[in-house]
């Protein structure tokens, strides 16, 4: 085992422990970086395992964080129904435009991903009878588990998202070691030559597709519950280009890089706009600083099998 | 649906593909030259629209308005490619949309400290108020002016790119600019040249806009889909591509926020999405 896997799984143990002791506001933070980092390693998948750039991965994370919204508030529809309901449609989203958009490579799968995310986010702001536009849908209830603690209060609610986020890492942990994921790592590198050795380069794509599809959607479901208010800002292009940010920050072709990014990006959101009302500047610095002085993220800069970002031809 | 409504929509369409063509054509030809995917060019447009509306104030003269915006985000431009784009190599596709977003997110916050939160209208020269009438139509003297300058800055580049010798360069290095670099052309100047002239495009569109749309925050994430989709159908670095694309979006557009309101949005990303399936290099690109 990784030495990079015990130390994230320390961290988590650790960060599972000292959580009693900090008060609300930390604790919120820190579910909203646990959710950010299942977003970020979902999107990982596809740019630094299978190396296709999605510039459109809010879309998945909508979709589903739509889709629990409208049926546990209109439908008042319980915690089961709302996860399935979310993951199907993050699934159905992602198989539909992955259809579309596998075809394409580099530039060109950059250009449709995105407006794909368009679509998306055009239906999430104008088809105001079904998402209430651009107002949002709001008063989504925390989950109704048989548990002795209700979800309402942050603790519980961290302790659920840490459990949700373990459960994702471990499973995206196992597929990147699976066959399949070297596979995928093996159309990163080159096309042509896992071709020639007769793998379906095409279902390979589509299937990384459908699952960053998914895990995006799991972290669009544990979002919803999280902000109790979704709205089309949630799919919109900025937010697709902040997970990549935060895996380009991080250190795209790891885990635990992105999952670093996006604390750190969570963190860095929240705690500059308390000082400034500057902090788009200070954001928008960091875009351009990760690029120009870490192109391969903080963990790449530490290890040497991190993937540096995908060049233009897939 | 009377043909009032089809023709009054259809001339609403045509104009404000006009005034995309201003946006987008710029947008299509940086990436072109230099493969660029510019998430900034929406801001060029806003901030064009603010220096016109300062100089407005200050002047009173909507020429100067329009002169001063292009130059002063041309200038703009410049400088981003020259300090920053220039470092990162070619194939940093995923890099340059990262830092080009970074700038975007600076110049919206730069606009907002400057220019406040307030929505603005350039107030337009009184020979283009009024509306022109054909029958029982109104056609607005403004929209009919946004079509004439679209027309004469696309006839001008396209008389530019196919007709004289820097238009040879440009399209040399939009076709292979490591060839072209090859036989002498200097391909970084010709970059700067194309990237100048986009971003100030992009900005002299802002003021027009600015009188028609209004100047305010947050117009730059408004429009920068608009350009992408124009290019995306139209095809990369191609001008006929960014024409036909831009007047067919104005039109989708228009006709889609008119029969069909709640789905406006999908009724423009919908059909661009099916044109890049089928085409993934757009109507006009090349592979």
């Amino acid at each position: 085992m990784a030495r990079q896997t015990v130390l994230a799984a320390g961290g988590l143990i650790a960060v599972g422990v000292i959580a009693p002791l900090l008060p609300s506001y930390p604790l919120t933070l820190l579910t909203q970086a646990l959710i950010s980092a299942i977003f970020a390693m979902s999107l990982d998948i596809l740019l630094g395992y299978t190396g296709l750039p999605s510039l459109g991965h809010a879309a998945y994370f909508g979709v589903a964080a739509y889709a629990v919204a409208i049926l546990a508030v209109d439908a008042r529809a319980g915690f089961v129904t709302c996860v399935v309901a979310g993951l199907v449609a993050a699934a159905g989203t992602a198989a539909l435009f992955g259809l579309l958009a596998i075809r394409a490579t580099g530039t060109y799968f950059l250009m449709i991903t995105l407006a794909l995310g368009m679509v998306v986010w055009g239906l999430a702001f104008r088809w105001v009878s079904m998402t209430k536009g651009d107002n949002g849908i709001s008063g989504i209830p925390r989950p109704e588990l048989a548990l002795p603690w209700s979800l309402g209060a942050p603790l519980p609610f961290f302790y659920f998202t840490l459990a949700a986020a373990a459960l994702a890492w471990l499973a995206l942990g196992l597929l990147v070691r699976s066959p399949f994921g070297m596979s995928l790592k093996g159309i990163r590198e080159s096309q042509s030559r896992m071709r020639s050795l007769g793998y379906n380069v095409w279902l390979h794509k589509y299937l990384s597709f459908i699952i960053a599809g998914v895990f995006a959607g799991f972290a669009g479901i544990l979002w919803a519950y999280y902000n109790g208010f979704v709205s089309p800002v949630d799919v919109q292009l900025v937010t697709s280009v902040e997970a990549l940010l935060m895996v380009a920050l991080g250190g795209s072709g790891t885990l635990v890089g992105p999952a670093i990014g996006a604390a750190l990006i969570v963190f860095l959101k929240n705690f500059v706009s308390v000082y400034t009302k500057r902090w788009l500047l200070i954001l928008g610095a960091v875009y351009i600083g990760v690029i120009l002085f870490a192109p391969r993220g903080l963990v790449g800069a530490l290890r040497a099998d991190a993937a540096p970002l995908p060049p233009a031809e897939g | 649906m009377t043909a009032e409504f089809w023709l009054t929509q259809a001339f609403n369409g045509v104009s404000y593909g006009a005034l995309l063509f201003l946006l987008a054509s710029g947008l299509s030809l940086i990436f072109g030259v230099m493969h660029i995917v510019n998430l900034a060019h929406g801001s060029y447009f806003m901030l064009g629209g603010y220096v016109g509306l300062s100089v407005v104030w200050r002047t009173g003269s909507f020429v100067a308005a329009l002169a001063c915006g292009a130059l002063a985000v041309a200038l703009i431009g410049v400088g981003m490619e020259r300090l920053f784009l220039r470092r990162l190599p070619a194939s940093q596709t995923l890099g340059q949309v990262l830092m080009t977003i970074g700038f975007a997110l600076i110049f919206q916050d730069v606009a907002l400290l400057v220019w406040g939160g307030d929505p603005y209208t350039i107030p337009a020269p009184a020979m283009l108020s009024g509306a022109l009438r054909v029958g029982a139509l109104h056609f607005p003297v403004y929209r009919v002016f946004i079509i004439a300058v679209a027309i004469v800055i696309g006839a001008l580049l396209w008389l530019t790119l196919e007709g004289t010798r820097t238009g040879a360069v440009i399209r040399a290095a939009v076709d292979d600019a490591e060839m072209a670099q090859g036989v002498g052309i200097n391909v970084p100047a010709v970059s700067l040249l194309v990237f100048a002239l986009g971003a100030g495009l992009a900005a002299l569109g802002g003021v027009i806009g600015g009188a028609f749309l209004g100047v305010y925050p947050g117009a730059d994430f408004e429009v920068l889909p608009y350009a992408f989709v124009v290019v995306i159908v139209g095809g990369l670095g191609s001008l006929p591509g960014a024409m036909v694309g831009s007047l067919l979006v104005g039109l989708l557009d228009n006709f889609g926020k008119a029969l069909f309101p709640e789905l406006s949005y999908f009724t423009l990303f919908a059909p661009m999405a099916l044109i890049l399936a089928l085409r993934p290099t757009g109507l006009f690109g090349r592979a």
